[in-house]
């Protein structure tokens, strides 16, 4: 086949072309005619094909995120915002904070191994790219039914993947979640959270300017992974593609990935960029149109100077490549040699692929011709913006009259401790030590807390002990029962799980995970999630800076339930005041913060006893969970409390069952008065936590509690070998401790 | 005065930084060593730290133990130099034969990362001095390829002459025969172990015990006073 | 161009668990009468020049010093294809 040139398609406007098959809708291909007035080549047409896809254009999506942009809190923190690689907070002392969560759902569904693998290699070249020291990852994750044959298949793959990538880069994995349901088979999602920290100065932003400047691209050689995987991939149902069209996986080679970090970071520090990008989707078709259009837009490339791993690979290919492993950097040219040399000294292959121009094109050049001649604005983010019709579902009203109430509740303490240890040794609760420990987590040597703490912290400053904190959450159970509530109460727990560490919430990174958006029932939960979201950040204040969107997580008809993940990150002046939630202490008393009510709509009890799902998810009250974190965080520096739990899926008894086997002590609870043992024990409501308070300190806590208004009550003490609820029952911790650490081994070892 | 201690960063070491800092908690003076500059920069000791080396491939160890810095280190270990192997720097030691036996994928084929109890078997080495014979110690663990190979007549003439310097307790966790976590060469001045003591050096970070400090302010006592 | 293959093996006596779960999987997957499994590598060399009998010394040295861990693991060398 002959090189379609620029001058070729200009001269033969009616020829027919695969649009169709690169997953474009015809008005999208005859938008991309307009534009260039002419067709587009075959390397234009799989560059916009590619970045106007689902997953690069967030064309479905754009309409309902930009409020996060128009709802931001007051905030001195942000630094940079949505629309870079990642968002950028200020934590103190100079110091500048990047992170971000995103999704690698549909490879990891495909190849377990290598699709999360490649998850963690690129959101931490996300991080690298903004000029930050990767420090830490998180992985929240999410499978079909414990006991569903596929999940051995795609559980065990995702994890060895994320180990076996993120061990090797020496990135500590301090937290994620790992939850069950059937709604995720077939659909598992594996997001991946990394976490960077940079000094203000240092802050890169991916942009091309300076005419003149060189191009380089550095890293891997290019091959022939996942070509189209973006377009394809993520864009469409298993269902409606096949077998066929299925591309290449992306294979990781973490090795490489560590190098890169390394001469990056040297490349950094000697200040010899002018601008710098990842190659993740979309490869270099992504990664030249986004420095050229957010710089001043003229760029040129030799193509044929790319090094290739596979000498047959065509230029339509080499531009849709998603070869891992490789960034891109606008290089002033009087620093290309020092660039060159840390390369070298990396053992990192580097090239000068091409220039800035003065212009306001891309062109692209292939041994000399003319292949690619565009906009670059018109790639990489003018694309189209869909206000797809969404409507509240058909079967929204029933599910919600489908009251948890009503369930049958445990009618005696046997009944009672009965169910407990069911809970606790459900697979969505069950100790998920032996996944965790599939992940280095004490690497770098700054490692504060970690798995199963209620947020991971690392220290990132050795003189003054300043340390940043970051905790997870989604439930998608509440999110089905009303996604708004739902998608505040999973920014309401990750806040909670932050504050209850110690630290103080500053910013958050989202990744909404839904099904096909061509479906307005799931428009709907979007459009309401997103809305629930950016109010709920406008009220605690704590900005969104970035994150991802993952559609078309159904089978058929069938979508999974929506579930926003949440990141929130926080900072901690020093971590020595930082909260773990063991139970150390004999003797300590036990106080619960917040009030509890009769709210068990999608409970982890719920699912548990009963299989339900039903009712509405607990109530929302944001100013209450700021109040509660700022108690909190007080109790922390103050000294006032030694350990503290978050009470969230599975309710109090969840949350002391945890502390208990983690501090190896039991406890004494007494039911408070105005409560029953089965609300007390096994209610979701929210803005609450189980806090430890020395003896000494108990009036200087209380008086706090009373004074700031938070309802805080005693309900026993940190003592024995068992969790014991008087007048109820008593449950060993041997007992408790097998039936919540043998679960997951049985299902998947 | 005090003592320098190098760290050798090959391409793909992680716990370099981790090594460097230990040294330096313990009162001596940290120098980051490059794989490819034979010379060693006067240190008195030399940490080969964990990681995965050239990604782990072919083997673990196996491509770093052929790099220059290894060629200095190989010929001063001969000599009496202290070097100090961690996790992967103990399968380099045991590739470049400083060290017996060999470092095979886990027994349950995954990656672990755990802490570790260990008892410190020989307390006369040059980097376990300031431990006593039989003490228990906590240190974090993490590896693949952390299982530990020999044959009998090996092993056994490492039991025989005090060799097994640290081994598992409670728990094997790689399936490493005879328990065995750690040895040390015949003169003492050789020590390989696969658990992290760099990872336990400060009351805060970590597992939040200070059990692996005790390496490095042995092998600084052992300088200065030499 | 001529390939010379070495291929490297763990010791008879050496445990081989990446063998043994591959074996425990075989008759889940349907395939019976498999007694033992044993996992190993294959280096395939595109050797420039001809392969007399001193670049398989060459060979066996690079076998023995660093493609094979002599400890743990035995090898083979052997000439695949010669093409002119």
């Amino acid at each position: 086949m002959s090189l379609d040139t620029v001058k070729h398609a200009a001269e033969t406007p009616d020829v027919e072309q695969p649009w169709k098959e690169l997953g474009l809708k015809e008005d999208e291909y005859a938008r991309i005619r307009e534009i260039l007035g002419r067709r587009p080549t075959g390397a234009e047409l799989a560059m916009y094909s590619v970045m106007w896809s689902e997953h690069c254009s967030y064309k479905s999506s754009k309409v309902h995120l930009k409020q996060f942009g128009d709802k931001v809190p007051e905030n001195d923190a942000m630094l940079v915002g949505i629309g870079e690689n990642a968002g950028v907070v200020d934590v103190g002392q100079g110091y500048a904070v990047t992170f971000k969560v995103e999704s690698h759902n549909h490879p990891s569904y495909i190849e377990p191994y290598q699709g999360a693998a490649t998850g963690v290699g690129g959101i931490v070249r996300d991080i690298l790219a903004m000029g930050a020291r990767p420090v830490a990852v998180v992985d929240p994750l999410r499978f079909g039914a414990a006991d569903h044959p596929d999940t051995k298949r795609v559980l065990p793959g995702v994890v060895a993947g994320i180990g076996g990538y993120g061990n090797c880069l020496g990135l500590p994995n301090i937290g994620g979640e790992v939850v069950f349901d059937a709604c995720y088979q077939g659909n598992p999602l594996v997001n991946a959270g990394c976490i960077g920290v940079m000094k203000h100065e240092d802050i890169h932003l991916a942009k091309a300017s300076g005419p003149g400047n060189k191009v380089v691209l550095y890293g891997a050689r290019t091959g022939g992974d996942g070509i189209g995987g973006v377009s394809v991939l993520a864009s469409e149902t298993f269902e409606s593609t096949g077998p066929a069209k299925r591309p290449a996986v992306q294979v990781g080679d973490p090795f490489q990935e560590k190098l890169l970090i390394e001469c990056t970071l040297e490349i950094f520090k000697e200040k010899l960029v002018a601008g710098i990008q990842d190659l993740g989707g979309a490869g270099l078709s992504c990664a030249t149109s986004e420095l050229a259009s957010a710089g001043s837009g003229g760029m040129r490339v030799e193509l044929d100077t790319v090094p290739l791993r596979d000498s047959s690979l065509s230029p339509e290919e080499i531009l849709m490549s998603e070869s891992q492993e490789r960034m891109c950097a606008v290089v002033e040219p009087q620093h290309i040699e020092r660039f060159m040399e840390i390369c070298e000294k990396w053992d990192v292959i580097a090239t000068v692929i091409g220039e800035v121009t003065e212009g306001s094109q891309l062109e692209i050049f292939w041994h000399g011709e003319q292949i690619v001649d565009v906009p670059p604005r018109t790639v990489a983010h003018e694309g189209p913006v869909y206000h797809r019709p969404f409507a509240r579902p058909s079967w929204q009203d029933a599910l919600q009259a489908d009251d948890a109430g009503k369930l049958a509740r445990p009618r005696s303490g046997d009944e009672l401790k009965d169910q407990v240890l069911r809970l606790v040794g459900s697979p969505n609760q069950a100790s998920k030590a032996w996944i965790t420990d599939q992940y280095d987590r004490f690497v770098q040597g700054n490692t504060v807390l970690a798995m199963p703490e209620d947020a991971g912290m690392v220290r990132i400053d050795e003189e003054s002990n300043l340390g940043v904190a970051m905790a997870t959450d989604g439930n998608g159970r509440y999110a089905k029962l009303d996604p708004y509530t739902g998608a505040q109460l999973a920014l309401a727990e990750a806040y909670r799980n932050v504050a209850a560490s110690g630290a103080k919430p500053l910013a958050i990174s989202d990744c909404l995970n839904f099904g096909s958006p061509e479906d307005p029932d799931v428009m709907w939960q979007f459009a309401e999630a997103t809305r629930g979201l950016a109010d709920g950040c406008l009220q605690l204040g704590t900005p969104v800076t970035g994150g991802n969107v993952s559609l078309y997580n159904q089978t058929g008809e069938t979508a999974i339930h929506p579930t926003p993940v949440v990141a929130v990150l926080g900072v901690i002046d020093d971590v020595n005041r930082r909260t773990p939630i063991a139970f150390a202490n004999e003797g300590q008393l036990l106080y619960l913060l917040g009030d509890t009510r009769e709210e068990f709509g999608g409970s982890a009890w719920s699912q548990v006893v009963h299989d339900h799902l039903g009712g509405l998810p607990p109530q929302v009250d944001l100013d209450r969970e700021k109040l509660l974190g700022e108690i909190l965080i007080s109790g922390s520096r103050d000294g006032m409390i030694d350990a503290a739990h978050d009470l969230s899926d599975g309710g109090l008894v969840q949350a002391v069952a945890e502390s208990c086997l983690k501090g190896g002590n039991g406890a004494r609870l007494v039911v408070p008065d105005g409560l029953d043992a089965f609300t007390f024990l096994f209610s979701e409501s929210a803005g609450r936590a189980v806090v430890s308070v020395p003896r000494s300190e108990e009036l200087r806590f209380t008086d706090m509690c009373g004074a700031r208004g938070l309802p805080a009550t005693r309900i026993g003490v940190v003592d024995g070998e068992s969790i014991e609820v008087q007048g109820e029952f008593s449950l060993g911790l041997a007992e408790l401790r097998s039936a919540h650490e043998a679960t997951i081994p049985a299902l998947l070892a | 005065m005090t003592a320098r201690i190098g760290v050798v960063t090959f391409p793909g070491t992680l716990d370099d930084r981790d090594s460097l800092r230990a040294v330096r908690i313990a009162g001596a003076e940290p120098v980051p060593l490059w794989h490819r500059d034979k010379d060693l920069k006067q240190v008195d000791a030399v940490v080969l730290a964990g990681g995965f080396s050239y990604g782990d491939y072919l083997r673990a160890g196996a491509i770093s133990r052929f790099s220059p810095v290894m060629e200095t280190v190989i010929e001063q270990a001969k000599a009496g130099m202290p070097v100090l192997g961690i996790c992967n720097g103990f399968q380099i030691l045991t590739e470049s034969h400083l060290l017996p036996g060999a470092m095979l994928r886990n027994n349950h084929l995954h990656f672990i990362c755990r802490e570790q109890k260990l008892r410190v078997e020989n307390a006369e080495t040059a980097w376990t001095a300031d431990y006593e014979a039989g003490q228990e110690i906590q240190v974090p663990l993490k590896n693949m390829d952390g299982r530990y190979v020999a044959d009998e007549r090996t092993l056994d003439e490492l039991e025989a002459e005090g060799r097994v310097a640290f081994r598992y307790l409670d728990l094997n966790p790689n399936g490493s025969l005879r328990d065995i976590a750690g040895i040390t060469n015949a003169a003492g001045n050789v020590v390989g172990l696969m658990p992290h003591p760099e990872h336990a050096v400060e009351p805060l970070i970590g597992t939040g015990r200070t059990d692996g400090l005790g390496f490095f302010t042995s092998i600084l006592k052992k300088l200065v006073n030499a | 161009m001529a390939r010379v293959v070495v291929d490297v093996m763990l010791k008879p006596e050496i445990l081989d668990p990446q063998g043994q779960a591959v074996q425990r999987a075989l008759p889940r997957l349907g395939f019976e009468g498999i007694g033992d499994v044993r996992q190993g590598k294959r280096f395939e060399l595109e050797v420039e020049g001809p392969v007399d009998e001193a670049a398989l010394a060459r060979i066996h040295e690079m076998a023995e010093t660093f493609l094979a861990n002599t400890v743990i693991e035995d090898f083979t060398v052997k000439v695949e294809e010669q093409s002119k």
